[in-house]
């Protein structure tokens, strides 16, 4: 009876939790699931009373969009360019503030900001540094004397060495331009958040270990891929495979590059990703081919991050 | 090789705004270790041993003073270059490597033409860990082995590179107390099998009596006495020396000197020739017979131990609570009431209750 009470009791304090996760997780995964598996299904045509079949329709549709492999591409090149970089250069950045003492806090702040700044803002100033080459026409001397301007500081500092202004994310822009800033962008904001977790795991490492080291006379390089990447591996598998789960997610770092059309000017929708393709769908009234697409998406977070799990299990040793 | 520290000093700068007084680590340390002994570095925690031997293995830079290995001048040598093989407190193994790949790793940071092939390297480890009895377990993690054996492995690790100085510091202090027996045995042993001259740093005055050739004893960061353990048990030069050696603790009572007689309390004990001052006089537990000497005092209790006996008893002018005697056990003890000793001159030590300095003057039974 006591035993019975307590249980309820359990079950009393546990509700709150359970009925917001159940409403805001649980029903919308199993709804996702629901949606995706009825042909062509639509809210607002639900509503309209419309009976839908169960199928494979939505996939297909997703699959056979011309649309979903540049997704799928633009977002994959995104996740294997920004990953390794961003990682590779934490682990760099939080090995030379951990071993810095002269204003170890101020740095550690100011590598921290980007993490606290909305990252459409973020966008809107990469685009601004990477803005237009180009020719504006004088409405005064009419169209004769066209004035070339250059702004953007990235540009100005090409120029400034002599080189030939690029168009980044203006209308002319190639692929591979547009890529290279978004790679940039997505880097810099992928950082603290990184160098936050792997100063944290250099700072609980065991100083006696590189004492041992310096006895043992291990260089530096040695050192730090013998004991600190390897006394670090828990840390690193952690960014890596948060880092691919969020580059798979990547959405809103485009938006704030290139703006809602996910394009530059003239090739709108060039650069959209998985998540893009889900909200255009949804936007389109088609939350059937959006929960699909979200389907598929998570399948991909899902097979990478095992694979990411079994290959860091194998690397890190302890 | 002999290793020579001279007026070595180290001073950390104060980090502590309120008390402007820079840290005196080590102060002055002058020693000399002669070639292939054990040497126990002794003290309380902050007395500087650690620092000493920091310094001993060229991690921490001294403020003032040189450190010789052998003729070498070795103060402005960066650890590696120093030949020293190091055994840290936690014993700092790489916890991703095997035992094998442990004791290989000195080797393999070897450059140049140090730099010996892979068969040698893998013979060096082999016969390091057959020196520590580790050589069944080479792939073993550090994870998958006791306290004991992960001390074992850092010992091999420090010792296959051939260093010329064994460093260990507080090796035994993160052993059980069973493991600590058997394993200061083993390091007496490697260190008698190998020949290097070993330093040793702990704050357990048995262990460093028991298994080294020579001690040093620090409070403060200065130097308080070194010899061969026995004979600074034997004759403390002051008061803290005489209370931090021995097990159970020597026994502290006020007393004074006056028409060279020494009193503990009221007591008269001895004879001495010494003018009349105010004492400190501390007496082994082992020094004390209950024959009715003049010395007084109420039994507390008995404690029988085998083949002695603890005669636990009360004096008031005792600075502990209670005063601890050992007594063979054959010897016939009142169980309760006043018990009269008197004491074994050569475990009576007198110290001035100012400077708390040993008063080196014959005892002399009283009344000769």
């Amino acid at each position: 009876m006591v035993y019975n009470k307590r249980q309820w009791k359990a079950w009393l304090y546990l509700a709150p939790a359970l009925i917001l996760m159940a409403v805001f997780t649980l029903w919308p995964m199993i709804n996702t699931i629901r949606m995706a598996f009825l042909n062509d299904y639509g809210l607002m045509s639900e509503h309209g009373g419309t009976v839908f079949k169960v199928g494979i329709a939505n996939f297909v549709k997703v699959l056979q969009y011309k649309r979903f492999l540049s997704c799928l591409t633009t977002t994959m090149l995104l996740c294997v360019l920004t990953v390794p970089i961003s990682t590779m250069l934490a682990l760099l950045i939080s090995v030379c503030l951990n071993s810095i003492k002269f204003l170890n806090r101020f740095l550690q702040t100011i590598y921290f900001l980007p993490y606290v700044t909305n990252s459409i803002a973020i966008g809107m100033v990469f685009a601004a540094m990477f803005n237009i080459v180009g020719t504006i026409v004088s409405p005064d001397l009419g169209n004769s004397s066209n004035i070339i301007v250059t702004a953007g500081i990235i540009n100005n500092i090409i120029e400034f060495f002599g080189g030939q202004p690029i168009v980044w994310i203006n209308a002319g822009s190639t692929y591979a331009a547009n890529i290279a800033v978004m790679v940039i962008y997505i880097v810099w904001n992928a950082l603290p958040f990184k160098i936050l977790v792997l100063l944290g795991g250099l700072q609980s490492v065991n100083k006696q270990y590189y004492d041992a080291a310096k006895v043992d006379g291990t260089s530096r390089v040695r050192t730090f891929f013998r004991i600190t990447v390897p006394l670090l591996s828990p840390m690193i598998a952690y960014v890596v495979i948060t880092g691919f789960i969020g580059g798979f997610k990547e959405y809103s770092s485009v938006v704030g590059v290139f703006g809602p059309e996910m394009g530059p000017v003239g090739d709108s929708k060039r650069l959209n990703t998985m998540v893009g393709f889900i909200y255009d769908a949804l936007e389109n009234d088609n939350q059937g081919r959006a929960s699909a697409a979200a389907l598929i998406l998570f399948v991909i977070i899902f097979i990478v991050t095992m694979i990411n799990l079994y290959v860091s299990r194998k690397r890190t040793h302890y | 090789m002999k290793v020579a520290l001279q007026n070595l000093t180290k001073v950390f700068p104060n980090r502590n705004k309120k008390i402007k007084k820079d840290v005196v680590a080590v102060n002055d340390f002058n020693f000399e270790i002669p070639d292939g002994k054990l040497i126990g570095l002794l003290g309380p925690s902050g007395c500087g041993k650690s620092t000493t031997l920091y310094m001993i293995s060229g991690l921490e830079k001294p403020t003032r003073g040189k450190i010789f290995f052998g003729d070498d001048d070795v103060t402005e040598l960066s650890p590696e270059n120093r030949g020293v093989g190091m055994v840290f407190q936690n014993y700092a193994l790489y916890p991703h490597l095997t035992v094998k790949q442990n004791i290989l790793f000195p080797l393999q940071n070897l450059k140049g033409k140090d730099r010996l092939t892979k068969d040698e390297m893998l013979r060096r480890t082999v016969e390091a860990a057959k020196l520590v009895q580790l050589d069944e377990l080479l792939d073993r993690k550090p994870s998958e082995l006791s306290g004991g054996q992960q001390q074992r492995v850092a010992i091999a690790r420090a010792l296959v590179k051939m260093p010329r100085v064994l460093l260990l510091d507080e090796p035994l202090s993160n052993l059980d107390a069973r493991l600590r027996l058997q394993t200061r045995e083993e390091i007496r042993r490697i260190q008698r099998e190998t020949g290097i001259t070993t330093i040793f740093v702990t704050h357990d005055q048995e262990e460093a009596m028991s298994i080294s050739d020579e001690i040093v004893v620090m409070k403060d960061g200065t130097v308080q006495q070194t010899g061969a353990p026995q004979a600074v048990y034997d004759s403390p030069v002051n008061l803290f020396v005489a209370k931090f050696l021995g097990t159970p603790p020597i026994n502290v009572f006020d007393g004074k000197i006056e028409k060279g007689v020494l009193y503990i309390g009221t007591d008269a004990v001895f004879s001495i020739a010494h003018e009349d001052c105010e004492v400190t006089v501390g007496v082994r537990p082992e020094g004390f017979i209950p024959d009715g000497g003049s010395l007084s005092c109420l039994i507390e209790s008995i404690e029988v131990m085998g083949r002695d006996i603890s005669v636990v008893t009360k004096n008031p002018a005792s600075h502990n609570p209670f005063v601890r005697s050992i007594i063979a056990s054959d010897t016939s003890v009142p169980s309760s009431g006043h018990v009269g000793f008197s004491l074994k001159p050569y475990k009576v030590f007198v110290f001035r209750k100012d400077t708390e300095e040993r008063i080196f003057a014959e005892l002399m039974p009283l009344g000769k």
